[in-house]
């Protein structure tokens, strides 16, 4: 059974959708209007306000504390300097992904991870004989997400202590708002401009009141996990258990992945000291990764042309999707279609997806498994560069 | 015996010098190589060494019986002609029964059978046929003491080949036999001589063997496999492979050296190695604790798997699932050792002609509920109140071991966890428990102590490098046996990184004074030469 999050005696009480989810055992509103859109588009367009609290959170410190990140991590930590945040995948032994996340650099010797799923035993086998301390600080921290253009001009007049303008992309500070100290990270999960805000669970909802009531001039929205969803794909971002399946969880070798099958490549630097999964990485850099994440965009003339065979209209839901399809080229399948949305922001049918790596370039015309009326058919599509939306504003 | 390496570079470095690390030493020398011994301690031999611990007495630290030892190690190196000699008492296991009357495991079958008659003629009269089994069986286990065992999953059809001496052994028992064997090996050794015998004094000098050095009882399955363990080298009509060595286990030891040393390997005491060095994943060579570094081809650790992997390989060196199953490995240190000198022999309740019945093991286990009930308290977190004790007393076959007529008490004190906080207090509670117990059956043994050595299981790891202080390196569970040894995926002796190889307890074949690692893990390393 779920359990609420620090901020739920507001989200509760505001959720007129009742409609929940289970995000790693806590309750997360799917949405809180009978329909998502509003909360949508304040990311885009205002500020949308989103309780990430269910999120994991590790803290890792003590004298070895960069070692073990080292370690554990495909990115160089020794190059992160107090004040960064570096998102990161982490691997197993053959270099197949666990799960992804940020790390921040909260001093020489002490870091602070996000995650997906849980990982407390396995960051601390990481570290077995080093000289740290791996802590779960998942329910020590509730965490808000404010994300969308109006964001910082929310936050700037009443947070304390930070100079929000100074605060780069990646880059955190702690400030205080009200006397409540918090720490505040230029991070999202939206590709918008956006903070988050990292805050003790007493001071949760003082939090909570005072963005409402400094934000309501500002469009201010409570947004739930669908509208993230949709800005998430937009902005070409993966997700465990949706765009890929951690090593842990998979049943098969073949639902594993790599760094650079799941478009983590860039994160991964194969030329620091010894990480978890070092070895098999050079050895796939060398041979060459079987699979690619691509971005798709379905033709849109083509799905009503599908959909036309029984006089409908396109019958696609207004809510991204993590139901897989296959993507085919000609006859043959060639991958898979893991999260689709009808992007409101670009007014196109895109999805991210798994493709075989030998058989897509981008531009390449392919088609997407589309159903309609229990008949299993296809629509155009092309594999196009990711992300979809790259705002200025993103890293501004 | 303090003096540094004369190189810098050698065949083969082997870390540890207990009967395991000189058995390979002496096995790689004997085949030419440059081999040197690196042992941490002032002296050799290990937990099977002996040390002046009392005055003019050479006590054994560990050891106590030589009854496992590897035969193809005593002649592949000559052992006997190094003045090696055995010592085959008359009796194997004495046993007192709740009432204080003695039963003794001669180690002939027939004496045996008389004696037994004394308590049940139905047990007197399968006796033989026990033995018959014992004999059978631990056959087939012996032959595996020298198979290396395969790297499952990853079987190749030469790692089959091996295996054909034993399958051959095993054909020869006969269907009916063989079957017998297969469900022996998980049964508990209570189940398994419940279905032979009523007496329970006899099924605690059979059984209480299967437990020693274990953290289990007598009803905990898998046991049964461990009576057998302990018979591999007896011959028909015995069930417990014992024998003693002229001159305690430090001749064995002392023979071992001198092989080794003849063949040309240099062993070195008092130098204690802190690091394997790596270097592209393969074992190089060691750092010593002066910061010297020397060089090796091969690198073989008689350390526990847990030691050399964490403390001298370090975790950070090995892949994480590695680390995972080296931490899971169940070391359990479950024996404290108390070794006595006492002004003269310990009149047990047994007429004074009778003191052959102590030429073996004197065991205090009247039967399997004691010793089940001894486990117990262990399991519940604290010492036996009332332990399972298996007592040598090696001045009765070689009087020269102890001065002016005194004898030596060799006490393995059974279920004494190592994470008992063993402080001053612990450890006057612990040796008050032992000598009570004790005095039930030598009135007057408080008067004849001259001197008290005791060793803790936390002695036992600080001064021998035993993680938990387990003296098997590892426990002889079903699941922590052959291709499973140390860790499943790394049974041939090797070790997650190349030119490592682990030569103590912690590998095939097991735990105790066998030499078997150590020689199985030699061979490995030739064929390995060889091969290149």
């Amino acid at each position: 059974m779920p359990i609420p999050t620090p901020f739920h005696a507001r989200t509760g009480a505001i959720c007129e959708s009742h409609e929940w989810r289970n995000w790693s055992g806590y309750l997360a509103a799917s949405l809180y209007e009978p329909t998502h859109e509003r909360e949508y588009y304040a990311i885009r367009n205002a500020a949308a306000l989103i309780d990430v609290s269910p999120l994991y959170k590790y803290e890792i410190s003590g004298p070895e504390a960069e070692r073990l990140v080292n370690r554990i991590f495909t990115r160089d930590f020794s190059r992160c300097a107090v004040g960064q945040v570096r998102y990161t995948p982490w691997c197993d032994d053959d270099g197949k992904v666990i799960d992804d996340g940020t790390v921040a650099r909260l001093e020489q010797n002490k870091f602070r991870v996000t995650a997906a799923e849980a990982n407390l035993a396995w960051f601390q086998d990481c570290g077995y004989g080093m000289a740290v301390h791996v802590q779960d600080v998942t329910a020590e921290l509730a965490a808000l997400a404010l994300q969308g253009p109006n964001a910082r001009l929310i936050l700037e007049p009443i947070l304390q202590e930070v100079e929000l303008k100074e605060l780069k992309y990646y880059c955190f500070a702690e400030g205080s708002i009200r006397g409540i100290p918090l720490t505040i990270s230029r991070t999202g999960y939206t590709g918008d401009l956006g903070y988050e805000l990292w805050v003790s669970p007493r001071h949760a909802l003082d939090l909570w009141d005072l963005l409402i009531e400094r934000g309501v001039d500002f469009g201010i929205t409570p947004a739930g996990i669908l509208a993230l969803d949709i800005a998430r794909i937009e902005a070409g971002m993966i997700m465990n258990q949706v765009d890929y399946i951690s090593s842990r969880k998979a049943l098969i070798e073949e639902q594993k992945s790599s760094p650079f099958e799941i478009g983590l490549g860039w994160a991964v630097d194969l030329e620091k000291e010894d990480f978890v999964g070092r070895r098999a990485l050079i050895e796939e850099r060398r041979r060459g990764s079987a699979w690619r994440l691509v971005g798709l965009e379905v033709d849109w003339n083509d799905l009503e042309a599908v959909f036309r065979r029984w006089d409908l209209t396109p019958q696609v839901a207004g809510r991204a999707s993590r139901s897989a399809v296959p993507i085919y080229r000609g006859n043959r399948q060639i991958g898979q279609m893991t999260s689709h949305t009808f992007s409101p922001w670009l007014k196109r049918y895109i999805g991210i997806g798994m493709a075989r790596s030998r058989e897509v370039r981008e531009g390449d015309a392919v088609s997407v498994e589309v159903t309609v009326e229990y008949q299993r058919l296809r629509a155009n599509a092309k594999i196009v560069r990711l992300p979809f939306i790259n705002l200025p504003r993103k890293r501004a | 015996m303090n003096h540094s390496p004369n190189s810098k570079r050698y065949d083969a470095i082997v870390i540890g010098a207990g009967h395991n690390g000189l058995a390979a030493a002496a096995i790689l020398a004997k085949s030419g190589l440059r081999v040197l011994v690196l042992e941490r301690r002032g002296s050799l031999g290990g937990a099977a060494g002996a040390e002046e611990i009392f005055p003019d007495c050479q006590v054994s630290m560990g050891a106590q019986d030589a009854g496992l030892f590897l035969p193809q190690l005593v002649t592949e190196l000559g052992l006997e002609r190094l003045g090696l000699r055995w010592v085959e008492t008359p009796a194997l296991t004495t046993v007192f029964t709740s009432q204080g009357k003695p039963l003794t495991l001669w180690r002939d079958v027939h004496r045996t059978a008389q004696e037994i008659a004394q308590f049940s003629a139905r047990d007197a009269d399968r006796y033989p046929r026990f033995a018959d089994q014992i004999f059978q069986s631990s056959a087939v286990l012996a032959d595996l003491m020298t198979v290396t065992p395969p790297a499952l999953p990853e079987l190749r059809l030469g790692d089959l080949a091996v295996w054909l001496r034993p399958a051959l052994h095993a054909r020869r028992l006969g269907k009916k036999a063989f079957m017998a064997l297969l469900r022996i090996l998980p049964m508990s050794v209570a189940d398994y001589l419940d279905e032979w015998f009523e007496t329970p004094a006899l099924k605690a000098a059979l059984g209480s063997t299967s437990v020693i050095g274990q953290m289990q009882g007598p009803r905990a399955p898998g046991t049964a496999f461990l009576l057998l363990y302990h018979a591999i080298h007896a011959a028909h009509g015995e069930t417990r492979s014992s024998r003693f060595v002229q001159g305690g286990p430090q001749a064995l030891i002392q023979a071992l050296t001198q092989s080794a040393r003849e063949h040309g390997a240099e062993i070195c005491a008092g130098l204690g190695v802190v690091k394997i060095l790596i270097e592209d994943g393969r074992a190089i060579g060691v750092e010593l604790e002066n910061g010297e570094r020397l060089f090796a081809r091969a690198t073989l650790s008689s350390l526990d798997p847990r030691r050399t992997l964490f403390d001298l390989v370090g975790a950070h060196n090995l892949e994480l699932h590695v680390v995972r199953e080296v931490k899971n490995i169940r070391l359990r240190g479950s024996l404290a050792r108390l070794n006595l000198l006492l002004s003269n022999l310990p009149q047990f309740n047994i007429q004074a002609s009778e003191f052959e019945r102590l030429s073996g093991h004197v065991v205090i286990c009247p039967d399997l509920d004691y010793l089940e009930r001894a486990y117990d308290d262990a399991k519940y977190g604290r010492f036996s109140h009332k332990p399972f004790l298996d007592i040598v007393i090696p001045t009765l076959c070689d009087p020269s071991l102890a001065p002016d007529g005194n004898h030596l008490m060799n006490i393995n004190v059974q279920f004494t966890p190592r994470w008992l906080e063993w402080d001053d207090l612990q450890r006057r509670a612990l040796l008050d428990v032992v000598l009570n117990t004790l005095s039930t059956h030598v009135p007057e043994l408080r008067q004849q102590i001259l001197d008290i050595q005791l060793l803790t299981p936390l002695d036992l790891e600080r001064e021998f490098s035993l993680s938990e202080g387990d003296i098997y390196q590892g426990q002889m569970g079903l699941d922590q046996l052959l291709f499973m040894r140390p860790i499943p995926g790394f049974p041939r002796y090797k070790m997650p990184l190349g030119d490592l190889y682990l030569c103590g307890a912690g590998a095939h074949p097991g735990g105790g004074l066998t030499g078997a690692p150590g020689y199985n893990a030699a061979r490995q390393v030739l064929r390995k030469f060889s091969a290149q």
